[in-house]
């Protein structure tokens, strides 16, 4: 249809030549890369160094002198101070938190190990929390242990290091390291903008339907194409938009990565190299420092990803979600004359969005879970879900039927939305319910 | 091109908003839609634009049922007007023409000789936010008549011009009739009904009540009423109404007496006697009700 051509066009192009998609082309791909470098970059910032004060009553941590990080420093002797001066003389040093270890009494080391306290200036750190837990759990079970009677060089023999690596069998056999974290951020990010992709891109659609009937040219262009031919130019012009940008953020946020890892982290890459050199040598110490390194870590991950399939699917879902919201979108504008009255029919529509975006987060954490599968089918809540766990990979069956299930979902919201919108455009006046929705979609014609 | 309005119906859920009309509009023909607000007007338009469908019933065009291709061949002024306000005159008028099929080099061509009819060449770079209402109107006038329509659709016109340009478009829709366009406008001025109109239809509640040619419609709505005027200098008690007529009018000018009266036939022998006795009878015309007259009690009636 050469028609619905031009209105691509018109819309296209009208959107291209504004100021503020020039201004989201640049700054885009600079949050993209963001994104994508500063999770590595504090990575390898070191955690400040922290002295904690301890008053241990119970003696158990035996004058332990903790790590360098976290250093220990004990008040004593420990009979000598109450809490409460413990806290004191706490307050007058720099120290991070004061732990401290009653002793109840008689020693039950059941009773010391449920009733230690952290008291901090501020929060006390997660980390700083649990290293305090192991420290003293640690404690605690060899003193169990030695009065059992078993040896102490036995238990620092039991003491085991443990690392667990996930790998993915793949049904090709390959295996394939999983590195969960990584794979997450890019479920992410790629759920965020396909969040705010529908969110900015649909409601774009809805003003410019609504901006078309309040300034009245959209009777004398009905009066050349059909309003469903208008409709779709609309949202179709508006998918290539944003398809446009999309490509123009990938090729840029591409160069501006490969650049900054060129010029401030070219020392890095060094090392890594020789890193690699070494492990190939088989120096397995190195392969491990070679994971811990932020950036080693992403580099390597980004060798582990399908990039044509992500990349693909992507664009597929982002698409076709766009499309059934746009459609919607689109009815909604159709049938208001401004902006406050779209309020109450927008409520509906960005439930199933936020709802996405929600159900993303938990659906991260367990990709092939029953809540991700099926919300990965329902077509309102797909293309942000699904993205999310594409990464982690998706057995090919899910995929094509969510795709399948994501088309017949907005052929449907788009035969609603246009039924809506062909009497919307040409009503004015009139106080819109659902009811009159409703109503409209039972004319004929 | 012959458009035939074959018993339209349209509804809106439980409104209906036409009611089996039909009409024949003549090839080259002015065809003045009239109606009261709301009587279905711009339902009808709307349908013979395609816009929307009738529930029940067609358009013909030249005979035959009007399909989407047809868009080329009509051109539509709606009642509310308007453009996008950001894009430029040239560039959106060069998006209807297309829109309405023209390949963008005959588009150019045709606006370029509009613009300089109308002496507006100087707008093309202009946003359309930058032009008056009424250099606005000018503009989406030539965009409705640029592709040569054979039929061109007007719902009221001449609002928003004032009365000089309201004048050049009068003059340029006429000139479009006599090179053959077939013209359908819905206005409520009478009077440009009267001095354009070949055929009118008066629509009231969804239904026509009137339609036909306005020579065929006024002739329909003669009464025998009759204006004579005399110069006498008898007094105006002398003045022997014939029997059975209505006297509705009468005023005295000095020596010239006007009476306006009702006969009960088209015999005015009687009525011309009676002037006659009472001075010279400067002149006895037939008073023919205007179309706001015949339109104010057509709807009346339709009402009772």
């Amino acid at each position: 249809m050469n028609r619905i051509l031009l209105i691509i066009q018109r819309e296209y192009l009208s959107r291209v030549k504004k100021r503020s998609f020039l201004i989201m082309t640049i700054v885009g791909p600079i949050l993209l890369s963001a994104i994508g470098i500063l999770p590595a970059y504090f990575a390898s910032m070191p955690e400040p160094d922290r002295t904690l004060m301890v008053l241990d009553q119970a003696d158990i941590l035996d004058m332990d002198k903790g790590t360098d990080r976290i250093s220990l420093k004990y008040l004593g002797p420990p009979a000598n101070y109450t809490i409460d001066e413990a806290k004191e003389q706490f307050m007058l040093t720099e120290d991070y938190a004061l732990v401290y270890i009653p002793t109840g009494s008689g020693w039950d080391p059941d009773f010391i190990s449920k009733n230690i306290v952290i008291y901090g200036k501020e929060e006390v750190s997660l980390g700083v929390k649990s290293f305090v837990e192991d420290i003293i759990r640690s404690k605690i079970e060899d003193l169990k242990l030695r009065n059992q009677g078993v040896d102490p060089e036995v238990i620092a023999q039991v003491r085991t290091h443990v690392k667990v690596k996930s790998i993915n069998i793949e049904e090709s056999g390959v295996e394939e390291e999983s590195i969960v974290e990584g794979k997450m951020v890019i479920g992410f990010i790629f759920a965020f903008f396909m969040y705010f992709f529908i969110f900015i891109f649909g409601s774009q659609v809805m003003n410019g339907v609504m901006e078309e009937k309040s300034n009245r040219v959209v009777e004398v262009i009905v009066s050349s194409v059909r309003p469903f031919q208008l409709m779709m130019g609309k949202i179709l012009g508006s998918g290539l938009v944003g398809l446009t940008q999309f490509l123009i953020w990938i090729a840029l946020s591409f160069i501006i990565y490969t650049a900054f890892t060129g010029i401030f982290l070219a020392d890095k890459m060094e090392a890594i190299q020789t890193m690699a050199e070494q492990s190939a040598a088989g120096g397995a110490e190195s392969i491990e420092q070679l994971q811990n390194d932020g950036i080693g870590s992403v580099m390597t991950f980004l060798d582990t990803l399908n990039v044509p399939l992500l990349i693909g699917s992507f664009i597929f879902y982002f698409l076709a979600g766009f499309f059934l919201y746009a459609a919607m979108f689109a009815a909604i504008g159709s049938a208001v004359e401004n902006q406050a009255d779209a309020q109450q029919f927008l409520f509906p529509v960005t439930i199933p969005i936020i709802l996405s975006i929600v159900i993303a987060m938990k659906v991260a954490e367990d990709p092939n879970g029953p809540l991700g599968f099926w919300f990965s089918m329902i077509p309102f809540t797909s293309p942000i879900v699904m993205v999310t766990r594409i990464p982690f990979g998706v057995p090919y069956w899910q995929l094509g039927l969510s795709m399948l299930l994501l088309i017949l979902g907005f052929i449907g919201t788009t035969w609603v939305a246009s039924r809506i919108y062909r009497v919307g455009i040409l009503m004015y006046g009139k106080k819109i319910t659902w009811g009159e929705l409703w109503k409209w979609m039972k004319y004929g014609g | 091109m012959q458009i035939n309005v074959d018993s339209v119906t349209k509804k809106y859920g439980n409104y209906v908003a036409l009611d089996g009309v039909s009409a024949e509009i003549p090839s080259g023909s002015i065809f003045g839609l009239l109606g009261p607000n709301g009587a279905g007007k711009t339902s009808l338009i709307r349908i013979m634009n395609q816009i929307t469908g009738p529930d029940e019933g067609r358009i013909l065009l030249d005979g035959k049922p009007i399909k989407s291709s047809d868009v080329s061949r009509i051109g539509y002024l709606p009642e509310e007007r308007g453009l996008y306000k950001k894009m430029e005159v040239g560039e959106q008028s060069m998006y209807l023409a297309r829109l309405k099929g023209l390949d963008s080099k005959q588009a150019k061509a045709a606006l370029k000789d509009w613009f300089e009819r109308f002496e507006i060449q100087d707008w093309w770079k202009k946003k359309v936010e930058e032009l008056s209402k009424g250099m606005a109107q000018k503009v989406q006038f030539i965009t409705t008549v640029l592709h040569n329509p054979e039929l061109l659709i007007f719902d009221e016109p001449f609002s928003g011009f004032d009365p000089i340009n309201a004048e050049l478009i009068k003059n340029e829709i006429l000139e479009l009739n006599r090179k053959g366009t077939t013209v359908i406008f819905s206005t409520h001025r009478m009077e440009s009904v009267e001095q354009m109109c070949d055929y009118i239809a008066l629509i009231s509640r969804s239904k026509f009540v009137l339609n036909g040619s306005l020579s065929e419609i006024r002739e329909r709505f003669r009464d025998n009423t009759f204006k004579l005027e005399i110069r006498s200098d008898q007094s105006e008690e002398q003045f022997i109404l014939p029997a059975g007529a209505l006297l509705l009018e009468e005023k005295n000018e000095g020596n010239i007496l006007t009476k306006v009266v009702r006969l009960e036939s088209a015999n005015t022998t009687p009525l011309l006697q009676a002037g006659m006795q009472m001075g010279t009878v400067q002149l006895l015309s037939e008073v023919i009700p205007s179309v706001n007259e015949i339109f104010i009690q057509t709807v009346k009636e339709s009402h009772e």
